[in-house]
């Protein structure tokens, strides 16, 4: 029983929670009736397209947009950077123009001229001496603990060092960023917007704006992608808003495919010198790391290394943030994490190989090294991979050694994460007529929060979850965190079940007298309100409901609030990647990926598992595929379109086997955020695996056949 | 010019209405001649060469059954004539070079990437939408099985993807996990939603061989 | 995109009536899967789009006294639908099936295939086909993963994007071209040249010429087969490709035609492979001795070493799989 009357049901007592539900807005999205921002069409609307700079560097000396004002169907045309600004990379929005039609928009851009005074600049950022020369390197930053020198020194320790790499990749969002504003009175404004906080953007808007907060409303009931970039209105947002205005129209400007991948998302790329030592039996003892990379021309936070298995007892850990024209950085899914994972599990896995010991084994040995208590999570969910990889069947030491060109190999991997659920408000209504309605200025951005939020209030009122609507994706709903950091399922479920169990509860009171019961003998199951244990005394939902009269039932659920055991934080995970590598070709093909997960309590174990399957496809992508190519010479983005921005396909994933943590021991911590922890360790593991098959590491992401091969002549197994 | 076409534009951004837009759109928002009203069609000996554009000209969609007149300039993809200007948003710009397959729809029943044909090179042909295959509400065999194999996430490219799958389908009643490879790789999705896709292909297969129903 | 009339001419002689006598005014369009990607990047403005789609004896495969014909807007699909293909070329069959998505074999046609332009990303990005600027040239200064690594010492470095291209030389095909002074017939080999200035276009057909027909020679007793390299097992371009028609007496191979693809900035056929072996019974060695000698005189640039290996394997590959293993 629970302990506080917002506790998560007894396991006995859930009905939906935990189940497998089909996400409730799935047909809407199946058919193609789901209205995403790039739908959007109003009547009158006009049409945006942005002149972008072509120089990864430079400074703008002058614009001229008179030919582009007379041409036809323009309406408006406005200078975002002008003569002075400096530019910092190739992409960056410099003139803005709306017409009636994309095509005459387009058409525009190619009329306006701008001149450039072009300025040097840096854009690949792996040779860190490259990087120094230009004087576009930081100071290093430095944490150390203990004395990593003298264990180097300690001619008993086993001592493994190497490089190691993982570069700039970008979000690829497949619906690009940007709005459709329409003002809807002098002072007033809606967005449509590809938003990943709707509940955050008005005030963004608003402050742009110079109008009231509380006159913007922005609206987005699907959003096609975000996974981080997506937090912003952007430079673009407050400039459609302004064409707006200047037109007297309703402005549509999303990115074209070019410009979003070019700008809209980056994820920081990590290169580290790495050295780690252990005791014979395995025991980690030392780390030094001489890390660096790029975020973009701003100076980046850095990546925190060791990863996870953060209490090594002495170590030495070293930063130097570059700054590169690439495009600014933005959150991608588990910020940092996926770098700080390649950088240590394949140091780790290299330092494993040395002392010739199974991974597995290694990894759960030093598992109480990582905080938060996670030692035993980690060593059940390194055993449960095992048993579901097969490892005992498929694992060897270092080197394939079966005759033949094709070499397979097994690598592992382990990550974590918060996911403590954000702020948030859910105002569900009971209607004398029976219908339920759950309203929060949250989004779903794929995850299945609308889902979830309709299993926990359906759940806790006993109803089918047809029987809840969710209304999200609308900032005049109660205020919800953006979703970011994994902390809108937390967020939405806790505050959903707080405000579910009080509007039972007052309708418990409000139809206790016609049960012939007090209030706190009443239960809510099956569709009805019954007496603790005597099914012949209750009414159907609907006749319940019919006694509040003329008078809703309106509660609000706050998160944070009391109980807080309905969630909590810090997840483990681990994966085993199995590959086959062609050493004639460098060409990798996953054979098999498989993850073991917590996340606490599960709502929907379909959606959650979705997540994760989710999460191993875009890790096969970024560790075989993925990068935002520079070019030194113009500067540019040369792979800016999914023909050359590679993302995995349909054939390229292999088999996929995930089993999430459920039970005892895992149920009891309330539920804990999803999205991001399983997305941070395929790169390390399927580098890992990489190694196994040929005994030799391939230092750096993405693992092209060119990097495969040249480490293959390396290591000399050609 | 531009002005009258305001006092056109501001009698047509009077109501809201999804009727009112579409009036919008093919009237003005393509260009503020009225179709039929006297077209960019130059010569007569050209338009018997076949020559038009490059201004607007009418061209006549058949899509999802519907005989559609537009009034479009050559260049004009089918993908933004039917998003633009009919507002039959199904399908989804992403990479809009003819490799994601988010646009997908059919041309005679085959899959094609509509942001790589132009409209007026569909004339003549049947154009089929995602839209058509859930008309009345119902779902199509695919796009429940896509919902029973959660085969979406944001659900972006899954109007594509269950376009690719229904053409599939039609020529693979009985797929194999290599079939689904060597055809169905000409659509890319960013979540990672294959796994459920692989399953959902397989579901909708059996209940299509067993006659599911199907308004196809 | 640019704007641009559109003709729809209903003959081969409209169609070439239609079109300019100089490249850049008028582009022809067939499945358009290149063309509009290529005019959406403005790598090429034409003023007028002539299509073919509209011109009926254009598609459809036939035999004709031994030889294969395939029109030029046969789309892929039909192609490998053939069951005259499909039987007798199975490269040919084999080079379609490769392309991991329906919607582009729906699209793209056997003439678009042939004539598409290639995917260099300096070239994309508008900085032209030999990629130069200020006198230097992008390719060699810069990110050269993709190009080429035979006949590359000239100015063009991007290599040939048709994979159909090198199965149909292997065979020996020939390529009909209808032109305002009537049908010429080549070599498909001889309708791609290596561009040496700017302007200059990387195959033979002329600005006001179509190409109306493919014709493959009987190929009773030739094994062809293809060999694709690519990084992605789904729709990618690839980053070698072999193709062979050999011809074998008792376990001997007579004569061996052997093209690369993805290598040069023309399907390159390679005598020296052919040669390497002819009069040699197909093993592991003599197919790797073969895709040695392909690559041979490579001239890889700063980054695309891994290439001349890849290429290497596809011969070799192509070979054995010819063979029948």
């Amino acid at each position: 029983m629970p302990e506080c009357k917002y506790d998560w049901p007894a396991a006995a007592d859930r009905h939906l929670i935990g189940t497998r539900i089909s996400r409730v807005d799935g047909p809407a999205k199946s058919s193609g009736r789901a209205k995403y921002t790039l739908d959007i069409n109003l009547p009158g609307m006009l049409f945006g397209k942005m002149v972008t700079c072509p120089y990864a560097h430079a400074k703008v000396t002058s614009v001229d947009t008179s030919a582009a004002e007379k041409m036809p169907g323009v309406r408006a045309v406005q200078v975002i950077q002008g003569p002075g600004k400096e530019i910092q990379w190739a992409g960056d929005e410099v003139v803005q123009v709306v017409a009636d039609t994309e095509e005459q928009a387009e058409d525009a851009v190619r009329a306006v001229k701008v001149q450039y005074e072009q300025l040097p600049f840096l854009v690949n950022e792996a040779e860190l001496s490259k990087a120094q020369s230009a004087d576009r390197a930081a100071k290093p930053s430095a944490t150390t603990q203990g004395d990593p020198e003298k264990v180097f020194n300690d001619p008993d320790m086993v001592v493994s060092d190497g490089e190691y790499g993982i570069p700039v990749i970008v979000h690829c969002c497949l619906e690009p960023h940007g709005h459709v504003v329409q003002w809807t009175g002098p002072q007033n404004i809606r967005s449509y917007s590809s938003s990943q906080g709707v509940s955050v953007y008005p005030a963004q808007f608003a402050e742009a704006l110079n109008i009231p907060a509380s006159n913007v409303q922005t609206i987005c009931n699907y959003i096609g992608g975000g996974f981080g970039s997506k937090f912003s209105i952007d430079r673009w947002g407050v400039s459609t808003a302004q064409l707006a205005k200047q037109t007297g129209k309703p402005v549509k400007y999303l990115l074209q495919r070019s410009h979003e991948v070019e700008v809209a998302g980056c994820r920081p790329s990590g290169f580290a010198r790495i050295k780690v030592a252990a005791k014979k039996d395995g025991t980690l003892m030392a780390w030094e790391s001489d890390c660096w990379g790029t975020g973009g021309p701003a100076p980046s936070r850095g990546l925190e290394l060791p990863y996870v298995l953060r209490d090594i007892p002495n170590y030495v850990s070293r930063f130097t943030s570059v700054g590169a024209n690439i495009g600014p950085a933005r959150a991608w899914r588990a910020p940092n994490h996926p770098q700080q994972a390649l950088l240590t599990m394949s140091a780790l896995d290299d330092l494993a190989a040395k002392l010739n010991m199974d991974p597995v084994e290694f990894f759960s040995k030093n598992a109480d090294l990582a905080p938060q208590n996670l030692g035993k999570v980690y060593r059940e969910e390194l055993q449960k991979a095992a048993e579901l990889a097969e490892w005992s069947k498929y694992w060897h030491p270092r080197g394939d050694k079966t005759p033949g060109h094709i070499k397979r190999g097994l690598g592992v991997s382990i990550h974590t994460w918060g996911g403590r659920g954000h702020a948030s408000n859910c105002q569900l209504t009971i209607e004398p007529d029976g219908s339920v309605t759950a309203e929060l200025g949250s989004q779903d951005l794929g995850t299945g929060t609308r889902t979830v939020i309709a299993i926990v209030a359906a759940d806790t009122l006993g109803l089918p979850v047809e029987g809840v609507t969710v209304r999200i994706g609308d900032s005049h709903y109660p205020y919800d965190g953006p979703s970011g950091g994994s902390t809108t399922v937390g967020g939405v479920s806790s505050s959903t079940r707080r405000a579910a169990v009080d509007a039972r509860d007052q309708l418990f009171a409000a139809v206790a007298p016609a049960i012939g019961v007090t209030a706190d003998q009443l239960v809510a199951v099956g569709g009805r309100i019954q007496a603790k244990g005597d099914s012949s005394k209750s009414l159907t939902w609907k006749q319940a409901c019919q006694k509040l009269g003329m008078k809703k039932i309106q509660t609000h659920g706050k998160n944070p609030g009391p109980c807080p055991n309905l969630i909590s934080s810090g997840v483990g995970g681990a994966q085993i990647a199995d590959v086959s590598v062609d050493t004639e070709t460098g060409m990798i093909k996953v054979n098999r990926m498989t993850a073991a997960q917590d996340c606490g309590l599960i709502i929907d174990l379909k959606t959650a598992e979705s997540q994760v399957y989710g999460a191993l496809i875009m890790g096969i992508g970024y560790a075989l595929f993925e990068e935002k190519i520079m070019d030194n010479v113009t500067g540019r983005m040369l792979n800016p379109n999914m023909e050359f921005y590679k993302l995995a396909g349909i054939g390229d994933i292999g088999e996929l086997k995930v089993h999430m943590m459920t039970g005892p021991g895992y149920d009891e911590r309330g539920v804990v955020g999803l999205g991001e922890p399983p997305v941070i360790s395929p790169g390390a593991a399927i580098s890992n695996a990489v190694a196994n098959a040929l005994g030799v590491r391939v230092p750096s992401l993405p693992l092209s056949p060119d990097k495969v091969l040249a480490a293959i002549q390396k290591g000399g197994m050609a | 010019m531009k002005d009258k076409k305001k006092k056109v534009r501001n009698q047509e951004a009077g109501g809201v209405s999804r009727r009112d837009f579409l009036r919008g759109t093919g009237v003005v928002v393509s260009g503020a001649i009225l179709v039929g009203e006297g077209t960019a069609l130059a010569s007569p000996q050209e338009a018997s060469a076949g020559i038009r554009g490059p201004g607007e000209v009418p061209v006549t969609l058949r899509v999802n059954g519907e005989t559609k007149r537009l009034s479009l300039e050559p260049r004009v993809t089918l993908l933004d004539a039917l998003r633009d200007r009919l507002d039959i948003t199904g399908s989804k710009r992403v990479c809009d070079r003819g490799t994601c397959g988010a646009c997908t729809m059919l041309i005679d029943d085959k899959p094609v990437y509509a942001c790589t044909v132009l409209a007026i090179e569909a004339e003549g042909h049947d154009v089929t939408t995602i839209e058509h295959f859930s008309k009345g509400g119902q779902l199509h065999p695919v796009m429940r099985a896509f919902v029973d194999h959660d085969a979406q996430q944001c659900g972006f490219c899954t109007p594509g993807f269950v376009m690719a799958c229904i053409a599939f389908l039609k020529a693979h009643p009985n797929p194999t996990q290599d079939d689904i490879k060597k055809d169905l790789g000409g659509n890319l999705c960013r979540c990672g939603t294959y796994a459920g896709i692989r399953e959902a292909v397989m579901q909708a297969a059996k209940t299509m061989s067993t006659g599911g129903s199907s308004n196809a | 995109m640019e704007r641009f009339e559109y003709a729809s001419p209903k003959s081969r002689k409209e169609a070439v009536g239609l079109l300019g006598s100089e490249w850049g005014h008028t582009e022809v369009i067939a499945g358009g899967t290149d063309l509009v990607g290529a005019m959406k990047d403005y790598a090429v403005t034409p003023k007028r789009v002539v299509s073919l789609k509209h011109i009926s004896d254009l598609r459809g495969v036939r035999v004709r006294s031994g030889e294969l014909h395939i029109g030029s807007m046969t789309t892929l699909r039909e192609l490998m639908d053939d069951h005259a293909v499909k039987q007798n070329y199975p490269a040919v069959y084999e080079a379609v099936e490769e392309i991991h998505g329906e919607q582009i074999r729906n699209m793209a046609t056997v003439g678009g295939s042939l004539l598409q332009r290639p995917r260099c990303w300096y070239y994309r990005l508008g900085y032209g086909l030999l990629a130069e600027l200020d006198g230097k040239s992008l390719v060699s200064e810069g990110d050269n993963r993709y190009h080429a690594i035979l006949g590359n010492s000239g100015p063009a470095k991007f290599v040939s994007p048709s994979t159909l291209a090198p199965v149909l030389i292997a065979l020996n095909a020939e390529v009909a071209l209808d032109g305002p002074r009537g049908v010429r017939r080549i070599a498909l080999e001889k309708l791609y040249t290596t561009p040496t200035e700017p302007g200059q276009r990387e195959h033979t057909l002329r600005p006001n010429e179509i190409l109306t027909e493919v014709i493959v020679p009987h190929a009773a007793g030739v094994r062809s087969a293809m060999y694709e390299l690519r990084q992605k097992e789904e729709l990618d371009w690839p980053l070698s490709t072999a193709a062979v028609a050999l011809e074998l007496s008792g376990g001997t191979v007579r004569h061996a035609r052997i093209v690369l693809g993805h290598v040069a900035p023309v399907p390159w056929v390679s005598p020296e492979a052919s040669q390497a072996l002819e009069g040699k019974t197909i093993s592991e060695e003599t197919a790797d001795a073969a895709g040695q000698a392909a690559v041979r005189n490579a001239t890889p640039l700063s980054m695309n070493g891994y290439k001349v290996q890849l290429a290497r394997v596809a011969v070799k590959r192509a070979i054995l799989k010819a063979r029948g293993v």
